[in-house]
């Protein structure tokens, strides 16, 4: 019995300091979310204030991160458009799950020809490489951030409900489910109550890193011209528009914005792992 | 094996059949009448030119025959007409195409090369420090956006330090080179991580491998039990992720030509998109799909045909 208490020590210690940097870019996720909340009341300007005496400023006492080729304030139209750039992946992981929870439990408890189908869809769009598929639905539905934002809820959907079906399928043979069928509870509603919530753990880990990539995908979009369209600023928005400041040698309008998609989505990855292993331990 | 061959080039047929309907209709089905953008000035907009107009660019037959003339012409290399160009499509695609293709492949080089040194450094010094650094920095850099990395490499290295030009591509062979060195290292940085991966996980299993084993017992020199024992058996799941990822590549120069001003095929897209250029749209579309499908439809069945002969080895 002496192994079980001395093997874990070993183990444990790479996983404390882990926890230290998941901390901190908790912490950094909780700044950047209330930044956004507040941004009304942070933001020193107006995000769209024009000042054409102070272009392409460097960082200074009036300005904390400088300003743009407007002379808009940085500092605050990051917080405005920290709005933008999180609302969007939120909501549009929103539609996915939803709509990848149920086809990927469907597809798994009835299989047959919906799971067929499914395994068809995933394969059309898996045609696509990169981003393309969304690039597609764009063309046709028009640019803008809503169109961008379903766009990208289409593409996630068949990847959510592909993961959710191989969790059910996981789910189904264990003895509760039968346990259930016995006491002649419905499948509908043995999925819906005891299957779904089971699998909610490995959801959330999971979904916390789709997060990271749906805003970056979000922010190339807009990069792209194809999202957020002026005045909003929002990052991928803000890069673009700063890149002709880049070539003159101003970086503060590409480096605040393109810094802060780097941040938000590396923080968000290494706090969805960090869940994604509680969740599977406490499972286990 | 000619059964699996029959099977998955049927099989990826069918898909990329799918794949032209999904593109064909869905464009079809855009608002907005693209006759219009065509006529360009409103006042030139009359029902006879209209007609005309409809009847040039073959719009006016009904959108099943229309699909069917496209889908023949994707084949006999026709693909239409440009709204915007007033061009054929096949001499846009082709005379972008090289700029785009230099980008991958200048790009591929670099992640490859790289990428294998990198995972084979962190798995001779398994579980030490360059073994944990090697995966952080790779992790790190796939989670960076391709056209924010692709922006600082500018800024530092183009505006800065002056050591590469900031946009466009230049005259002869190597001033094309140097100016796509910054774009390739953008495009090739976030795939670093996946082909660094492979080789470690590829690499230790050799490593821990018997005959890795007997080698060093005869006294060979690392290098040679490296290269000899090691890579020559690591290199089937490298190969085959190192050619999937080139491929997917593919769509990322659509960002990557966009940061650094390059007329490829990426670009072209996006423009085509901006100005509802639809056969333009279309073909770029299609051949990202096409190119990408058959790649790694011919990677899988090289690999399977590939893996008995390493599997026997593995065993003996």
């Amino acid at each position: 019995m002496s192994t079980l208490t001395v093997t874990p020590l070993p183990a444990l210690q790479p996983r404390s300091r882990f926890g230290v940097i998941a901390w901190v870019c908790s912490v950094f996720l909780v700044v950047i979310v209330v930044g956004a909340l507040l941004a009304p009341m942070l933001a020193p300007y107006a995000p769209d204030e024009i000042d054409f005496d102070n272009i392409w400023s460097s960082p200074n006492a009036a300005h904390w991160l400088g300003t743009d080729q407007l002379g808009r304030d940085l500092l605050s139209r990051a917080l405005f458009g920290a709005r933008d750039s999180l609302l969007g992946p939120v909501l549009l992981l929103l539609l996915a799950t939803v709509a990848g929870l149920a086809i990927g439990t469907l597809a798994a408890w009835k299989g047959g020809w919906v799971d067929t189908l499914l395994a068809r869809i995933t394969d059309v769009m898996f045609a696509f490489p990169g981003i393309l598929f969304v690039v597609l639905v764009i063309a046709v539905l028009g640019q803008g951030a809503a169109t961008t934002i379903v766009a990208l809820a289409l593409a996630y959907t068949p990847v959510i409900a592909k993961y959710t079906r191989s969790l059910v399928l996981a789910e189904m043979v264990r003895p509760y489910v039968d346990a259930y069928r016995l006491q002649g509870v419905s499948p509908t509603s043995i999925a819906v109550r005891f299957v779904v919530p089971n699998i909610a753990p490995s959801m959330v880990g999971y979904l916390v890193v789709l997060f990271g990539d749906a805003l970056m995908s979000l922010a190339t979009l807009s990069y792209l011209g194809f999202g957020s369209q002026p005045p909003s600023s929002e990052w991928g928005l803000m890069v673009q528009e700063g890149q002709s400041a880049v070539i003159q040698g101003y970086f503060w309008p590409v480096f605040v914005p393109g810094a802060l998609i780097a941040l938000v989505v590396v923080a968000v990855n290494v706090v969805g792992v960090k869940i994604s292993d509680r969740m599977n331990a406490r499972m286990r | 094996m000619t059964s699996l061959i029959i099977r998955r080039v049927g099989g990826m047929l069918l898909t990329l059949f799918i794949a032209s309907m999904v593109i064909f209709f869905a464009l079809q089905a855009a608002p907005g009448d693209p006759v219009t953008n065509i006529i360009g000035d409103p006042e030139k907009v009359t029902p006879e030119r209209i007609a005309a107009v409809r009847a040039e660019f073959g719009l006016d037959r009904p959108v099943l025959v229309q699909y069917f003339v496209w889908l023949g012409g994707v084949f006999s290399g026709d693909w239409g007409t440009s709204f915007h160009y007033a061009q054929p499509v096949s001499t846009l695609v082709w005379s972008r195409l090289p700029v785009t293709l230099g980008l991958v492949l200048f790009a591929s080089i670099i992640f490859i090369v790289v990428g294998v040194l990198l995972g084979l450094a962190a798995a001779l010094r398994r579980g030490r420090r360059t073994d944990a650094a090697v995966t952080a920095t790779t992790t790190l850099l796939s989670s960076l956006p391709s056209f924010v990395i692709g922006l600082i490499l500018v800024y530092v290295l183009g505006v800065n330090l002056r050591w590469f030009p900031v946009a466009g591509l230049g005259e002869g062979f190597f001033s094309q080179v140097w100016h796509l060195t910054l774009p390739a290292i953008s495009l090739a940085l976030g795939a670093l991580a996946v082909i660094a991966r492979v080789t470690r996980q590829s690499s230790i299993e050799q490593l821990d491998a018997d005959h890795v084993e007997a080698a060093r017992g005869y006294g060979l020199a690392r290098p040679a039990v490296i290269r000899r024992h090691v890579l020559r058996n690591a290199w089937g799941p490298i190969i085959t992720m190192a050619a999937i990822v080139v491929a997917s590549l593919l769509a990322g120069t659509v960002v990557i030509e966009s940061v650094f001003g390059l007329s490829g095929i990426g670009t072209l897209l996006v423009n085509g998109i901006n100005t509802q250029d639809f056969p333009v749209v279309q073909a770029v579309l299609m051949f990202m799909v096409v190119a990408y499908m058959v790649t790694t439809t011919v990677v899988d069945l090289l690999q399977n045909l590939l893996d008995p002969r390493l599997r026997v080895r593995r065993t003996a």
